[in-house]
């Protein structure tokens, strides 16, 4: 099978990789570039687990093919605490119990980036209607919904 | 798996050359939220996958002719967040917002959702109801096809070998105008709608409805357009008399299946509910416009 060479940009540095036109660019992350915080769920687009920010949009990498990755800057887990200083959202979650057993958590965490990135100061029901493609197995969607707006609050200087 | 070809042209008429000499089944893909999960599922197993996002004109909206030409492979996103878009056609921004999550929108495209061809895909009945016209570019030439024409049967279009719809063109919009998409789910996100119902209406100065275009999705094999359900409101002040009409006419249009997601008399029932709702939120809509 033909494979392709891409170069792409992950968490502000370059990586580059052969993929074969069927991965996706989970695949190429998780497999290629050994960038194994974003997790794969169920690898059709319906939990999330996968979210990351392609050219800033929040997507999940599954439903993109490694080959469209060509030129693009991607945003995952690994890019959001600053060496050992979290974000705020990954304080929030540690603090207030957002996660139990972690697996939708990286997904989670992007998607709520994204989120804030465009709307500061979202309510619940934004919250929650922003999160609905990010499935927790656990249910622990109140104390992850809670963590988000702490988050928010904090971020705003609130 | 048989090999996969990728292919990313930068010109319409080189997707068009590529598809119409691909001997083995060729997909085109725009957010592939359909077609690559396909591909997971082993449903579909393409040799080769046209990807017609890097082609200029099939991204973005422009305004054409007092209307809107819209690229067949602009996101979700980039349409729920086109401000001037968005207030012209909110009942096609209703069913593009309910095509799954806010990461399945950042990929996800109309052209995309249309030619899946699925009976319940959620922009189809409000892009319908607002007369929309796909282009189509193929092999030989370039065909101008209302919306409804597009599905002919559940994942099957009326597509020729070598085409692919390029954009959309949504008609100028009359004042006093206003749409609303509404379907009925168990859940209210990530889910696939039961039945689905959009209106386009114009009120004129009076209040009398001059124009009305009602489509239903979910309930038989395509999304429908419903000639009887515009037809009771037109001439009428959208009152209590019309509504009965339009319900009644929705109904009768309903060719459901029983599934497990509802019977075919839940289907057909919720169907008329849904009509009086959607009617009530066009009206609503079109009289902030008058």
């Amino acid at each position: 099978m033909k494979k392709h060479h891409i170069t792409l940009n992950v968490n502000g540095d370059e990586y580059d990789a052969l993929v074969e036109p069927q991965q996706s660019l989970l695949d190429v992350l998780r497999d290629k570039l050994m960038l194994t915080g974003t997790k794969e769920g169920c690898a059709t687009g319906d939990c999330g687990a996968c979210s990351v920010i392609v050219d800033g949009v929040l997507q999940c990498a599954c439903l993109m093919l490694g080959v469209e990755a060509q030129g693009v800057h991607v945003e995952t887990i690994e890019g959001m605490a600053q060496g050992s200083d979290l974000h705020p959202l990954q304080k929030a979650f540690l603090e207030f119990n957002g996660l139990q057993c972690g697996i939708c958590t990286p997904g989670v965490l992007v998607a709520a980036k994204a989120l804030l990135e465009r709307n500061p100061d979202p309510t619940e029901t934004e919250v929650r209607y922003w999160l609905a493609g990010n499935l927790c197995r656990c249910t622990g969607y109140d104390k992850l919904i809670q963590s988000v707006l702490i988050a928010a609050k904090e971020m705003r200087g609130a | 798996m048989t090999d996969l070809r990728y292919e990313a042209p930068n010109s319409l008429n080189a997707a068009v050359a590529l598809l119409t000499e691909a001997k083995g089944l060729a997909r085109v893909m725009a957010g592939g939220t359909d077609v690559i999960v396909q591909m997971e599922m082993d449903q579909s197993e393409p040799e080769l996958i046209v990807d017609i996002k890097k082609i200029p004109k099939l991204r973005g909206i422009s305004a054409e002719n007092g209307g809107f030409r819209v690229g067949a492979a602009t996101t979700g996103m980039q349409l729920c967040d086109h401000k001037t878009f968005a207030a012209a056609w909110p009942g096609v921004i209703d069913g593009v917002k309910l095509i799954g999550s806010i990461q399945v929108k950042g990929r996800a495209s109309m052209g995309g959702n249309l030619c899946n061809a699925s009976p319940g895909a959620d922009s189809v009945p409000p892009m319908i109801a607002a007369g929309a016209i796909a282009r189509v570019v193929g092999p030989n030439g370039v065909r101008e096809v209302p919306v409804e024409r597009i599905p002919t049967a559940p994942g099957k279009t009326s597509l020729a070998k070598g085409e692919i719809i390029a954009s959309f063109f949504l008609p100028p919009r009359p004042k006093g105008s206003g749409d609303a998409y509404m379907r009925f789910t168990p859940r209210t996100e990530m889910d696939i709608a039961v039945t689905g119902v959009a209106i386009n209406l114009t009120l004129d100065a009076e209040g009398v409805c001059t124009a009305a275009r009602v489509a239903i999705g979910a309930v038989a094999p395509t999304a429908l357009l419903v000639k009887d359900a515009g037809d009771a409101l037109i001439g009428t002040k959208v009152d209590e008399a019309a509504i009965e009409k339009l319900v009644a006419a929705t109904r009768a249009a309903c060719k459901p299946i029983d599934d497990k997601r509802g019977t075919k008399a839940f289907r057909i029932e919720v169907t008329g509910v849904l009509a009086r709702r959607v009617a009530m939120a066009a009206l609503e809509r079109a009289r902030g416009n008058i």
